[in-house]
């Protein structure tokens, strides 16, 4: 991907004001993220976020960090690495995700069925719905989270790479 | 305060006497007590603790209890200078100066009216504070007393001046006149060249001395390295006070006898400093460079330049007296002198106002913008926007333009209105700047 180099917006120095800043920019990533339907940020990647090419700005690193580290702090977002490369950003928490997942399967009487965790995410049933293209790895904590609290089972596939999920809501 | 007898000095604002044309000062004794003989005259009062100041007109005394009280004595209405007694008592009480100062008839020192030699009262100057200089002193005072400065500076009233002196002058007219004024002038020759030997004597011994100094020096550097540890401290301390003696007695001031009896001489210099920087203050809109200070003030005093370590002891004393300006340290390292009118408030409104100009909102400001616009220097400017950073009014922003500083819009944005376009406060007036 084409990266276009902006000169960079800074974090503000003053406490007060970057506590401002970074809180409002948490807000920002959360909505963002959420009508875009982007669960992972890279932060060495273009961002639209992240740049605004009318006034030819976009954040430094030490910006970008700071906010995603914020929204980690928060229990809104995780780091996938060590060296801070790139976020999965929950603007659902699992256990939002989970209730989420509940819903679906009652809404769309699937209480009692068998699937693949693709079929849950891709299937005709999801169109629509905010669960389809979820981000497998979410996806997939939430089916643990509800797992351990017994609402369902998860099980290895025919191919090692896909596990199916039994409902029992 | 009853029984005044002595005429108000004037001081300035920072509580440094105000000298005459042609006045120049001569020495400065602190804790000295003006007393008149209570015997002969039981009225007049003491003058106790101030700070005495002999110039080449004056002994100027300012109360160091409390400030803008000073009072002086006009040499001129000296009539006799005593010599110091040198008596097993004068040895261990505080050094004394006595003269004989002639009082109007009303009793008082009435500084505007010549000699009478009526009415008298002897004076003694008590010397109260620890110091080796009270000899140097007295002489001073009688090259002073001698010098007759006033007469010169006054040419109105020299004539009278001359004819009521009760020394050695004579009216100057005729043939008569001439051949004295010669002898006198021969006189004065004479005893300037007897007291020029004099010192030439006293330079040769100092001389002596300073050989020896010199030699005990480098016989102490050559025995540094090899000092034995056991008794090396007590030694060490022995020969540090010889060598401290040694130097005051050769007439060095060491920088250690400066610090402790030379109090003095930096809160007078503080006092001159804080008088000098006023002018250059206001115009350069009422803060500056202590960098600047220091170019500034050598230059003005031409010579006897004061370095910058006396300079920045003179601007941290200002914080003890009372004057009207002020040192200050930004968080960068910069310091400035300040006038304590100057208040941050102000340049702050001024910022404000800069700041919320359609340009401004566009595209910000940078320091030198503010510089042209607050009056003062590009360095002071930077200074004042990071401070107004520091308190919330502005945000910056780095690019390879520089510093630039905007307006700070943050407080107005709220988390449960964050996309409203808000038609009120600096956000309107923003969105109005930058979408037109």
């Amino acid at each position: 991907m084409h990266k276009r180099i902006y000169v960079e917006l800074w974090l503000q120095p003053v406490r007060e004001t970057r506590e401002k800043q970074i809180q409002l920019w948490k807000e920002l990533i959360l909505e963002y993220c959420k009508t875009q339907k982007i669960f992972v940020v890279s932060l060495e990647e273009d961002f639209p976020l992240f740049s605004n090419p009318v006034i030819e700005r976009s954040l430094s690193h030490e910006a970008r960090d700071a906010f995603l580290s914020a929204l980690v702090a928060e229990g809104r977002a995780e780091w996938l690495d060590k060296s801070h490369r790139k976020c999965l950003v929950l603007w659902h928490r699992i256990q939002d995700w989970a209730d989420i997942i509940v819903r679906f399967v009652k809404d769309y009487g699937l209480e009692d069925s068998v699937m693949t965790v693709e079929e849950l995410r891709t299937g005709v049933e999801s169109q629509g719905t905010e669960v389809q293209g979820m981000d497998r790895t979410v996806l997939l904590r939430a089916l643990k989270l509800l797992e351990n609290k017994g609402k369902l089972a998860l099980f290895k596939g025919s191919s090692t790479d896909d596990e199916g999920v039994k409902f029992s809501v | 305060m009853a029984g005044q007898w002595l005429p108000p000095g004037e001081l300035t604002l920072s509580g440094r006497p105000v000298l005459r044309p042609g006045e120049v000062e001569c020495f400065l004794l602190s804790a000295v007590d003006i007393e008149p003989d209570i015997e002969t005259h039981p009225s007049l009062t003491t003058y106790k603790a101030g700070i005495l100041t002999l110039t080449t007109h004056r002994l100027i005394w300012i109360s160091s209890a409390t400030a803008n009280d000073a009072v002086f004595v006009p040499l001129s209405l000296v009539t006799h200078i005593f010599t110091p007694k040198k008596s097993l008592k004068a040895m261990f009480a505080s050094p004394r100066i006595r003269f004989e100062l002639s009082l109007s008839d009303s009793g008082r020192v009435d500084p505007d009216k010549p000699r009478h030699g009526a009415r008298s009262v002897v004076v003694t100057l008590v010397m109260r504070g620890k110091s080796d200089n009270h000899e140097l002193f007295y002489t001073k005072l009688w090259e002073a007393w001698r010098a007759h400065a006033w007469e010169n500076s006054d040419p109105g009233t020299s004539g009278s001046e001359a004819a009521s002196s009760v020394a050695i002058r004579v009216p100057v007219v005729g043939v008569a006149g001439i051949l004295r004024k010669e002898q006198e002038m021969w006189e004065s020759t004479d005893k300037s060249l007897q007291d020029a030997f004099q010192d030439l004597n006293a330079l040769m011994s100092k001389a002596k001395e300073m050989v020896m100094l010199a030699e005990k020096m480098r016989q102490k550097l050559l025995a540094g390295p090899n000092s034995h540890t056991s008794t090396g401290g007590d030694e060490e301390m022995g020969s540090k006070e010889e060598m401290q003696d040694w130097l005051l007695s050769v007439g060095i001031i060491s920088p250690v006898t400066k610090e402790s009896a030379g109090a003095l001489y930096h809160q007078q210099l503080s006092r001159q400093l804080a008088d000098f920087v006023k002018i250059p203050l206001e115009r350069a809109g009422g803060m500056i460079n202590l960098i600047d200070i220091y170019c500034l003030f050598n230059r003005a005093r031409g010579t006897e330049l004061i370095s910058p370590d006396d300079l920045l002891q003179a601007c941290t004393l200002w914080e003890k007296l009372d004057v009207p300006v002020m040192m200050r340290k930004f968080d960068s390292g910069v310091m400035v002198v300040q006038s304590k009118s100057h208040r941050d408030e102000e340049v702050f409104g001024r910022i404000k106002s800069l700041v919320l100009k359609p340009e401004a909102l566009r595209n910000g400001i940078s320091p030198s913008d503010a510089a042209m616009t607050l009056g003062i220097a590009p360095a002071m400017a930077k200074e004042h926007l990071l401070a107004a950073e520091s308190r919330g009014l502005l945000c910056r922003d780095i690019s390879p333009d520089g510093f630039r500083f905007f307006v700070n819009l943050f407080p107005e944005i709220t988390l449960d209105d964050i996309y409203l376009v808000k038609d009120d406060g600096i956000y309107a007036t923003w969105v109005a700047a930058v979408t037109s």
